[in-house]
């Protein structure tokens, strides 16, 4: 039941190759990416939704697209969604009309502002930590949204069922797995919880682990 | 449960095949309907180009080693300095330092998508955000690191971070021996993005 992005642990992928390291390989990458973001501050989505709009892409499509290709098809697909910008448009390759939306549209002499500002995750009003540092938990298995059916989850399928120990409490952040569908910030406890590198893997050395960011309600203790 | 509509809806086969082509047509479109300024788009272009990387965290890495007590404050709450730093912004929102010692070596990676620390490494390498990268470093971390040309000692643990959620690790790797009498800006030039990342070692003086 997972999605093609979650590809934590799959065998087949070959070899890292350490000099594929430019910023941008190609023009368009950093046309790709300036475009993404600049459409991102119409405030129309938000981080977790827009993850999910690259998840949601075909298998095929995710796996014969290039990094920056995804971005632009997820974004295409978010405008769409979103009601910013119309088939029609796409089709033409051209825009019928000023958006209402205009207002918003990030001017060059406000994206250092834009992007030194940030956009923290922390928050105040989330329920209470169950869990503390040293803790035993055990994670939801299988690894699935349990508001909307094949919806984003941060919970990776490899993770999915372990048990490992709370080694950081990171307090209050806003829940993906409700964000990314627009059903509210939800915030929940977020802790780091290190598994065994043998619990995950059924071999490994002694002493490896694994460490993923994990928020309470995909934990029960151990 | 509700379901996943959008499963069935792929807007983007609307747009030219060719990806150059299909950015060009998504900037017309937008610019169009007074969505975006291309004037935006270059300043967001050069920032990421030219003003932040590694460089950033380089300097970080390098006080670190310096400075004893900013080394504490630094693992303990790092916020507040990286701000003062000038380095706090999109993607680097909440930040976690992890140090490399003797006994544990740290590598970080999202397996998810292609989170990464951008005020302090600027964007990711492509290899970063590869498939292989992405699938192997959680299961396989030392046949990966080797690809990287680092063979770690046996006896030695990895620590994998997979970056689930808005949390970004920096890792601090190990003060190369023979550097005790260099200065803060000298160590600079040794803190390599790999080694911040964990794929590699801060370099050897004079190396």
């Amino acid at each position: 039941m997972s999605r093609v992005h979650d590809m934590g642990g799959r065998f087949g992928d070959g070899a890292v190759t350490p000099g594929d390291d430019a910023t941008f390989a190609e023009d368009w990458h950093a046309r790709a990416l300036a475009v993404t973001l600049a459409a991102g501050a119409l405030g129309q989505w938000n981080i977790d939704s827009s993850r999910h709009a690259r998840e949601l892409l075909a298998p095929k499509d995710y796996s014969r697209f290039s990094y920056y290709e995804k971005w632009m098809a997820a974004l295409a697909d978010l405008l769409v969604e979103r009601g910013v910008v119309s088939r029609e448009e796409l089709a033409a390759g051209h825009g019928t009309g000023r958006s209402e939306l205009a207002g918003r549209a990030l001017q060059a002499d406000k994206v250092a502002g834009v992007l030194s500002g940030g956009s923290p995750y922390v928050r105040e009003d989330a329920e209470a930590a169950r869990f503390r540092v040293g803790d035993r938990v055990t994670t939801r298995r299988p690894a699935r949204n349990a508001l909307v059916d094949g919806g984003h989850t941060r919970l990776p399928s490899y993770a999915a069922g372990a048990t490992g120990t709370i080694v950081l409490c990171h307090g209050g952040h806003v829940f993906p797995d409700s964000n990314g569908h627009y059903l509210g910030e939800a915030a929940q406890p977020l802790y780091a919880v290190a598994f065994a590198a043998r619990d995950l893997w059924g071999e490994g050395a002694e002493g490896d682990e694994v460490v993923l960011d994990l928020w309470q309600s995909y934990l029960e203790p151990a | 449960m509700p379901h996943d509509h959008s499963d069935h809806d792929h807007p983007h086969a609307l747009l030219p095949p060719e990806p150059a082509l299909r950015v060009k047509a998504l900037e017309t479109i937008l610019t169009e309907k007074g969505l975006i300024d291309p004037a935006a788009l270059d300043e967001i272009i050069d920032t990421y180009q030219n003003k932040i990387g590694p460089q950033n965290g380089a300097r970080v890495v390098a006080k670190m080693w310096s400075d004893p007590a900013f080394r504490a404050a630094m693992l303990s709450d790092p916020m507040p300095l990286l701000e003062e730093m000038g380095f706090y912004g999109r993607q680097g929102e909440h930040m976690v330092i992890v140090e490399n010692t003797p006994e544990v070596h740290n590598v970080v990676v999202c397996t998810l998508c292609s989170c990464y620390p951008w005020p302090l490494l600027g964007i990711p390498p492509g290899w970063y955000k590869s498939d292989a990268y992405r699938s192997r470093v959680v299961r396989e971390p030392r046949k990966v690191l080797a690809e990287f040309g680092l063979d770690l000692p046996e006896g030695k643990s990895v620590r994998v971070w997979d970056s689930t959620a808005e949390i970004r690790y920096l890792v601090v790797p190990e003060r190369p021996e023979g550097t005790e009498g260099m200065s803060e800006e000298e160590l600079v030039a040794l803190v390599t993005r790999d080694s911040m990342i964990g794929t590699g070692l801060a370099q050897e003086p004079g190396a």
